[in-house]
């Protein structure tokens, strides 16, 4: 399916330049975006050396076991897949917690890992395991309980109360985050009904 | 709502203090430990490299092309009908596909109709509660070379529409009068 709009959109905008004579802009565009990934790349690695390496001591020392075991009745309700003790759970909460204060950048490197141990989990398979969609279903989701990000944006503008969507998003987050994973469980069981 | 900031301002220090503090009672060569999970690192930075350049590039050329201006037009008309804003629509429709873009168009709203404003608000609250999914899709599948994505997308896609709709019908609610 990404493959199809992979070429879908690019095909498209092809096109629309042509009609719309803004093939200057797409020969500019094609470079850029090649470059800005690029460069987001190089600055992702700073975090995921920095994040991956202390969470190898918290991985070492017990840390992450202990963690997992403690919210292991709501995880292994959302990820039946999973052994309770595996590591994936470990990294799966902690992915969930950056999140959830809006860490976004050290959130990164601990859902990799996570997706890293899911893939494990599904024999090393290069195909999407059922954990591996409800994650990030999850993800996408995003449960967030401090928007960290809009709240200084808000600030910059002199908002009377910058904090003050944070109810709204909580609510907002809460519903989406539920909302979510029935429509993971509803293509779930849609797919083992077709076997 | 000082609580808030507090946390956010103290909760990497105090994880970073206690993971080293935990680590060292549990005699783990912590240094070592953390030189071998940061080698893990650069290798998947570098694995995520080339999904990103060919996502990346799709969508910087859908931008400039202006195809991603025409199908906020079309569909602003029938999104007016049920009483969401116009100015919304271009936000709405980039945010799952690229974060640095939502952002921009965040701080544009905000900065044009007023922090306190309703679309202002709105725009936070769906900043604030969705995700750039097609990035998570990329970097985290990319990363540990997942190539076939199964339902992935469409139950991500599905959850960001959700989460629009939650937001506008949550800001509408508490917001305005």
């Amino acid at each position: 399916m990404v493959n199809y709009i992979w070429v879908f959109m690019i095909l498209i905008s092809l096109g629309f330049a042509m009609v719309n004579g803004t093939m200057a802009e797409v020969n500019e565009a094609v470079f850029t975006g090649a470059k800005e990934a690029i460069t987001l790349s190089i600055g992702l690695i700073s975090i995921l050396v920095f994040w991956l390496g202390m969470m190898r001591i918290a991985e070492d020392s017990g840390l992450l076991s202990k963690l997992s075991a403690l919210f292991k009745p709501l995880i292994s309700k959302l990820f039946p897949e999973v052994p309770s003790s595996h590591p994936a759970m470990g990294y799966i909460l902690s992915n969930m917690i950056a999140n959830m204060f809006g860490l976004g950048n050290a959130a990164t490197p601990l859902g990799i890992k996570a997706m890293e141990e899911l893939k494990e989990l599904n024999d090393g398979k290069n195909e999407a395991s059922r954990s591996m969609i409800t994650f990030l279903a999850i993800n996408t989701a995003s449960i967030t309980f401090i928007p960290t990000t809009v709240i200084a944006i808000r600030m910059n503008y002199d908002a009377s109360n910058p904090t003050d969507i944070v109810g709204p998003t909580l609510v907002a987050t809460a519903v989406s985050a539920v909302a979510a994973i029935l429509i993971d469980r509803f293509f779930y069981y849609r797919r083992s009904k077709k076997g | 709502m000082e609580i808030v900031s507090a946390i956010s301002l103290w909760f990497i220090p105090v994880l970073i203090a206690f993971i080293l503090i935990y680590g060292t009672y549990k005699k783990v060569p912590t240094y070592e430990s953390f030189v071998e999970g940061g080698k893990e690192g650069i290798k998947m930075a570098v694995s995520i490299m080339p999904f990103l350049v060919g996502m990346m590039v799709a969508i910087a050329v859908f931008r400039a092309s202006g195809a991603l201006d025409v199908m906020v037009n079309w569909i602003r008309p029938a999104l007016e009908l049920v009483g969401i804003p116009a100015e919304i629509v271009p936000l709405a429709l980039i945010r799952p596909i690229s974060g640095t873009a939502a952002l921009g168009i965040t701080s544009d709203l905000i900065g044009v109709h007023g922090p306190d404003s309703f679309i202002g608000t709105l725009a936070a609250t769906l900043q604030g509660s969705t995700d750039t999914t097609f990035y998570v899709l990329t970097v985290y599948f990319g990363a540990v070379g997942i190539k076939k994505m199964g339902d992935a997308l469409k139950v991500g896609l599905l959850a960001d529409a959700v989460a629009i709709v939650t937001a506008i019908i949550v800001v509408t609610f508490m917001f305005s009068k």
